[in-house]
């Protein structure tokens, strides 16, 4: 019989690039909860790359800010939540589609739309001059065999 | 993250492996652009076996490779790119810009 789990973490870490590694790992080991596949795995992790990235590239141009990321469990589906008090985007139904980038030739604009194919669901929601919020959910299928 | 570069005729091969991301994009960019502008080749084949994570720096990386190549007038090819490699580069439309195996 399968229990309905709840647990969450929260981390908060400086807008530094060395943290993106972190992030994505701590959100890959909470997930392991749900003995997710590789394939699972992979994209939980890419889609967290892609939205701690974001607080730190864009949020935060010339400055180190805060960054926040909330790991959720909920039965099957895990939630994550990274939020930062940056420069906001004006325009995010503009920001999310492909190619889209206010970057340099590093930058792809490519971010959101991972996000969103990768995980189940994506929300955004930002003010300029407060911050982003990113809210991504991905149910991990439980398989055969699992209690 | 590590890249190793050979050299064979008119091939360049860079070898990377470890975690691609945006804190590791732009050193890996450089190094592309100096071993190219140093070896001029007609082809640069970009060996992804060791790779264990990408994101969205990876396109970036091999947009700017390919574009390097174009001007040189060679050619680029992605090998041996893992799974989560892949899907993340087809995101992007990679797979009609260059091969990708
Ligand atoms: N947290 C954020 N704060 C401020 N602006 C943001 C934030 N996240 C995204 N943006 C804006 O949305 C645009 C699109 O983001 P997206 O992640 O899709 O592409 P990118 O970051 O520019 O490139 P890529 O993710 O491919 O490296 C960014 O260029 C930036 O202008
Ligand atoms: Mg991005």
């Amino acid at each position: 019989m399968r229990t309905k789990a709840e647990n969450f973490v929260t981390l908060e870490f400086p807008s530094r690039s060395a943290n993106e590694g972190f992030a994505r790992a701590a959100a890959a080991c909470f997930a392991a909860q749900l003995d997710p596949t590789l394939d699972e795995l992979g994209d939980i992790k890419t889609a967290v790359s892609e939205a701690v990235t974001n607080a730190i590239v864009h949020a935060y141009p010339d400055a180190i800010g805060k960054v926040v990321m909330r790991l959720r469990l909920t039965g099957d589906v895990l939630e994550v939540v990274v939020k930062d008090q940056g420069v906001g985007i004006p325009d995010v139904e503009r920001a999310r589609q492909p190619l889209f980038t206010t970057g340099s030739e590093e930058r792809s604009g490519m971010g959101f739309t991972i996000m969103e194919s990768f995980m189940d669901s994506l929300r955004v929601r930002s003010q300029p001059g407060k911050g982003t919020v990113v809210t991504m959910k991905k149910r991990v299928s439980r398989r055969v065999g699992q209690k | 993250m590590t890249v190793t570069f050979t050299e064979s005729g008119r091939c360049l091969s860079a070898a990377v492996s470890g975690e691609l991301d945006h804190h590791h994009a732009k050193a890996l960019m450089e190094e592309l652009d100096r071993q190219i502008d140093a070896a001029m080749p007609r082809r640069l084949v970009l060996d992804l076996a060791g790779l264990g994570f990408t994101d969205s720096s990876g396109i970036a990386v091999l947009i700017r490779a390919m574009r390097r190549m174009g001007q040189l007038g060679g050619e680029i090819r992605v090998e041996r790119a893992p799974e989560q490699a892949k899907k993340v580069f087809r995101a992007a439309g990679l797979q009609r810009l260059m091969p990708i195996e």
